[in-house]
């Protein structure tokens, strides 16, 4: 390619600009699970930027290995290893923690994210850059996570990180998953603002649930 | 909205402005919210008017940092804020009412574009959000004629028939009072504001349902927020059917799941639930109570997309 960006950019373009999970919205699953609370919503963060970078050194070190047909499968083998590892580490060293994630932790190996990133850079970019990215990609993530778990836990339960701030003036249905979504879908259209991604300019009635039932569909939508 | 253009004549026009509707929907309410003061004192009229400014202010700034056309002067936000008080307890804490206001008119209202977007009614997913959020503060209901705090709720306290139709039970600050809610249903039903489809089939629905099941119908009926729900909430405009047909299929599915879930769910009451339910349920309900031309068939197109 005639002009790579820059190393540093590879990395930074992960947190803001092209974050997965808040620009990008992948990996809602674990965002909105275990979002209760900060701690969780860390370690589940720092566990996916682990998978996320390992994956992404082995899959582009590999990556002229590994034949057209069979790349999916191998790709996943790769990420379950990974994510085998982290598992035992946590179960090992952070019982408390493992427990917290559940079933969520082995659902790594599906987080879209992951399978994204090998799939749009790790197998097209030489091992240093596709690591970078990972990081990016995972600092991001867990960043995301962390907000939306602080957010979450001072508003919903007015603790943070299990020390009590303010008891007596939380809204506990912020805990609960409808609270979830509104508290994700406020930090989303923060960070959008920020990374100026213009809003859509000409909302037709195609994607519009409710086109069956609306009455300017009936006589042909102007738009 | 500014720049509407005048064609040649004849023009159609609107029989009232909105303010008019939320007007005579305001003087209606007044006599449920009056009782509810009568009945629970000051403390009521306090958090009557912590809703309705809150309301108000939360509308104003919203319109002004959307940069939008400034809206409190449709009323809309005054009806939201009164409808919202008189559903709480009226020894709810203050700062839980701001609270209440804040995600009806902002999240429910305003975040998906103003009067005549919003996909649920305003006043029903507050007082929801409110129920998860605050459950002890929400159910703790106060006896007007002893001033003690009880946690029973008014669905299982033996009052008689005519406590229950002047509102001197327990409950929430503006749904007691049966006289004075029928009352301002009836006036806008003379008023043509409301139309007495959805209302009567949903109370009817319900007390078929509740009669069916061996309890008291007339007790079921008169207590809790029915009727409240079945004569102000039932009949909004944005977020009910606008078919005749529609309304009665509301009301008797509003009726029914309210039954359900006050027979058999595990919150003591389940009017704003059942309302909710249907809001989402209302396009679906609109399309197949259409009602088609006379003499005209429906176009082929539109059969293939239905089957897809």
């Amino acid at each position: 390619m005639p002009n790579k960006p820059s190393l540093f950019s590879e990395f930074s373009k992960g947190i803001i600009r092209e974050n997965p999970n808040l620009v990008g919205l992948l990996g809602m699953c674990p965002m909105l699970a275990v979002t209760q609370e900060a701690k969780n919503a860390l370690g589940m963060g720092l566990a996916t930027t682990f998978v996320l970078i390992g994956s992404n050194f082995v899959i582009s070190l590999l990556r002229k290995v590994i034949p057209k047909s069979v790349k999916l499968p191998a790709y996943i083998v790769i990420i379950a290893g990974f994510v085998t590892l982290i598992e035992f580490l946590l179960h090992c060293y952070f019982p408390e923690l493992y427990s917290a994630l559940g079933t969520f932790l082995s659902l790594i190996t599906v987080n879209c994210i992951i399978l994204g990133r090998a799939e749009m850079f790790a197998c097209k970019n030489n091992v240093f850059r596709s690591v970078l990215d990972g990081a990016g990609m995972g600092v991001g993530f867990t960043l995301a996570l962390f907000l939306v778990g602080s957010l979450r836990e001072i508003l919903g339960t007015g603790t943070w990180f299990g020390i009590t701030l303010n008891g007596s003036y939380s809204v506990s249905v912020l805990t609960l998953a409808p609270g979830g979504f509104f508290v994700l879908g406020c930090v989303i259209a923060v960070v959008n603002k920020l990374a100026h991604k213009p809003a859509p300019r000409n909302i037709g009635c195609q994607g519009c649930p409710m086109a069956d039932t609306c009455a300017a569909s009936k006589g042909g939508c102007s738009q | 909205m500014n720049q509407m253009l005048v064609s040649a004549s004849p023009h159609e026009r609107a029989p009232l402005p909105t303010w008019h509707i939320m007007l005579c929907v305001l003087l209606a309410l007044l006599p449920a919210a009056a009782a509810g003061c009568v009945n629970f004192g000051y403390r009521a009229l306090l958090l009557l008017s912590v809703t309705v400014g809150t309301a108000i202010f939360w509308e104003f700034l919203c319109r002004i940092i959307m940069k939008r056309e400034q809206t409190v002067g449709d009323l809309s936000a005054a009806v939201t804020g009164l409808l919202l008080g008189m559903n709480l307890p009226p020894d709810l804490p203050l700062w839980q009412a701001a609270v209440g206001s804040f995600v009806a008119i902002v999240v429910v209202k305003q975040l998906f574009g103003g009067l005549g977007q919003n996909f649920a009614n305003p006043t029903v997913v507050a007082r929801i959000v409110l129920m998860l959020s605050f459950t002890a503060d929400m159910t703790a209901f106060r006896d007007p004629n002893t001033d003690a705090v009880s946690s029973a709720t008014p669905l299982v306290t033996g009052a008689s028939y005519w406590d229950l139709f002047l509102g001197n039970t327990a409950g929430c600050l503006g749904e007691t009072c049966a006289l004075a809610l029928i009352l301002g249903g009836i006036y806008l039903w003379l008023r043509g504001i409301i139309s007495p489809a959805a209302p009567l089939s949903f109370v009817g629905s319900f007390a078929l349902c509740t009669w069916l099941a061996g309890n008291d119908p007339l007790s079921q009926v008169l207590s809790g927020g029915l009727l409240l729900g079945a004569i102000f909430m039932a009949t909004d405009y944005v977020t009910t059917p606008l078919t005749a047909k529609g309304k009665i299929l509301f009301g008797i599915g509003g009726g029914c799941l309210t039954f359900v879930i006050r027979q058999f769910g595990g919150y003591p009451e389940g009017v704003s639930f059942a309302i909710l339910l249907m809001n989402l349920l209302t396009p679906y309900i609109d399309r197949i109570s259409m009602t088609k031309p006379f003499g005209t068939t429906e176009p082929r197109e539109k059969e293939v997309r239905s089957d897809a």
